[in-house]
């Protein structure tokens, strides 16, 4: 500020002393310089961070979007599907038909009481319930395999109900996941 | 220096375990009728062949609970097939049979068995056999001695020389196991990381059914266990399950989920000529077809509870044919078609019962809580079976009668799926 002052003291006293300049030229003056200032443009890099992925690029993982969620937990001898499931249900067909390219393998589960084979039928009376609720909502039937495990993949594995109701469970697997 | 110490066990323990769990131990829990008493007397030259022969013989026929092995002491001179019997002098042992033989090395490298059996309280021979082995045929040919035994003092043929199916699940690894009717000399057909279940016998002996998991989903294959070639018999959409083979060996029942439910399928042993032969909304599974190959039983729940119904074996209406109790599965026709094996839930407990189906006549002859899996022997007499005993898969064997009781087990590993094979030539 004080060089801009003595520059245009300067400038002022040149001018006064040269006399061949016919016309004289208006100052410019500081303040009028200063009320149009030059715009600092700065351009921000993009940046690639590999460190951080973002959590939301694959729903189906995303802890917080529902359709992270893939299992569904039956009744004793039962295979409809409980209220408290609906959302889940919902959110899968949504995806299903939303991504027609996507296939699921859904898997039924029974718990260890009885026959094994006749578990392979109770899982797979839950399998086809799951089915039929997300092709109710939009889901092609080719879009999905109804399988059963019956007893023979139990999450828990301990004689008692809180571990059967445990394994008397659909599992629900996208294409890449099995 | 403790952990390091126990990480070796721990590798030691990983390297001998398949050796130490390589065999089932018999155990003879409980004895029924009286048992006819037979000495065995040890064969001159058995010393030579490593395990004793003769051992084996009377280890078999004690196990069939219809007999009871004599201690023999040592007799100079050894008596042999070719000696002359002093029934006066086995008698007074107590004996009611005698068996008597001899073992010689010959001259390329393999042995000669001889031996003979005597009814004692007759006084007369009831005939012998020769064989030649090789020192690795030991098991086999006492196992063949100890049938033509219980075949001519009992009038029905020996299982000693059969051979067994199960599935053994050791950590994370399932392995299916053939292993001689003893228990012995278990060799691994399968291992899998993946569950296996349901084996089933070709009429032949020479190949089985089953179902594996290795595909997270269960599949039907049928594996020779000549040359260990698997073919896949049922891959439909949905699930596969439950192979059942027709007593001709040319055709399989097996569960499918292809039309939705569980429903019962025909198809050739090849798997084609796919036929469906039940149409329910209910569970049909666990199908088995009667010897004369006339009738396909199988598990249903069409009534509300899974129940045992019968069906013609080309499809047709199905009658019911158990009506106690709220859970009866698992069919399993003897080998005379004249009795049902099933697994009932009894007061809380999954137990072997038996409908005999001249006279609709029940009985429950284990007294166990978590049985699956009943198998009969070819002959009909022992009935094996899947069970748990302190938190472990074990395998057990009753008698048809319910009075004799043996436990099969591993030293490792949780033990199920029992399958008894066929007489084979």
């Amino acid at each position: 500020m004080r060089l801009a002052i003595i520059a245009t003291l300067a400038a002022a006293a040149l001018a006064a002393g040269c006399a061949t300049t016919p016309e004289q030229q208006a100052p410019v003056s500081v303040e009028e310089r200063a009320a149009k200032p030059a715009p600092v443009e700065t351009k921000p890099i993009a940046r690639v961070d590999l460190t951080s992925k973002p959590a939301a690029a694959n729903p189906l993982k995303d802890p917080n979007n529902i359709l992270s969620k893939r299992s569904i937990y039956f009744d004793f001898d039962k295979y409809d599907i409980k209220d408290e499931f609906r959302p889940q249900i919902e959110a899968h067909a949504k995806y299903l038909r939303e991504n027609p390219g996507a296939k699921m393998l859904m898997q039924g589960n029974a718990d260890e009481r009885g026959s094994r084979e006749y578990n392979l039928g109770l899982g797979q009376r839950r399998s086809d319930s799951v089915k039929r609720a997300l092709t109710l909502l939009g889901a092609k039937d080719n879009q999905i395999e109804s399988v059963s495990l019956g007893e023979e993949k139990p999450v828990c594995t301990e004689h008692a109900e809180d571990c059967w109701a445990k394994n008397r469970r659909g599992d629900m697997l996208y294409n890449g996941e099995y | 220096m403790l952990t390091r110490l126990r990480a070796f066990l721990g590798a030691v323990l990983l390297l001998i375990t398949p050796l130490a769990a390589a065999q089932l131990s018999i155990e003879i829990t409980g004895a029924g009728a009286p048992r006819m008493p037979i000495a065995v007397a040890p064969f001159p030259g058995e010393g030579a062949l490593g395990p004793g022969i003769t051992s084996i013989v009377r280890a078999d026929l004690e196990r069939s609970g219809l007999f009871r092995g004599l201690e023999v002491p040592p007799l100079a001179p050894a008596p042999t097939e070719a000696s002359t019997v002093n029934y006066a002098e086995w008698r007074s042992r107590l004996a009611d049979a005698l068996v008597l033989g001899s073992v010689a090395a010959r001259p390329d490298g393999r042995y000669e068995v001889r031996f003979r059996l005597y009814d004692v309280v007759k006084q007369a021979s009831l005939g012998g056999i020769a064989y030649t082995l090789s020192k690795e045929q030991v098991r086999a040919t006492a196992h063949r001695i100890a049938d033509f035994v219980y075949e001519k003092l009992t009038g029905e043929k020996g299982v000693f020389s059969t051979r067994i199916a199960y599935v053994v699940k050791r950590g994370n690894r399932f392995e299916l196991q053939i292993a001689d009717a003893d228990g012995a000399g278990e060799e691994a057909a399968l291992v899998s990381f993946e569950p296996i279940i349901s084996p089933a016998w070709s009429p032949d002996g020479r190949k089985l059914a089953y179902v594996s998991f290795e595909n997270k989903k269960p599949v039907v294959y049928v594996h020779s266990l000549v040359d260990g070639k698997r073919n896949v018999i049922a891959n439909f959409r949905g699930s596969n399950s439950a192979p059942a083979w027709s007593p001709d060996g040319a055709k399989l029942a097996v569960t499918l989920s292809r039309e939705g439910g569980s429903q019962i399928f025909l198809l050739n042993a090849d798997g084609s000529g796919l036929r469906r032969l039940t149409s329910s909304a209910a569970i049909d599974t666990e199908p088995r077809f009667s010897g004369d190959g006339q009738w396909i039983y199988f598990t249903s729940d069409r009534g509300g509870s899974p129940q045992i119904y019968r069906m013609p074996a080309a499809g047709g209406e199905p009658q019911r044919i158990t009506f106690e109790g709220s859970y009866n599965v698992t069919p399993r026709l003897s080998p005379d078609g004249k009795t049902l094996a099933y697994i009932t839930l009894n007061e809380g407990k999954f137990q072997v019962a038996l409908l005999d189906l001249s006279n609709r006549q029940v009985q429950i002859i284990t007294d166990s809580d978590r049985d699956e899996s009943p198998s009969f022997a070819p002959n009909g007499r022992m009935i094996l079976l899947a069970t748990v005993i302190g938190e472990r898969g074990v395998l057990s064997a009753v008698s048809s009668d319910g009075r004799v009781k043996q436990r099969l087990s591993v030293t490792a590993g949780d033990v199920r799926e029992p399958a008894w094979g066929p007489f084979t030539e």
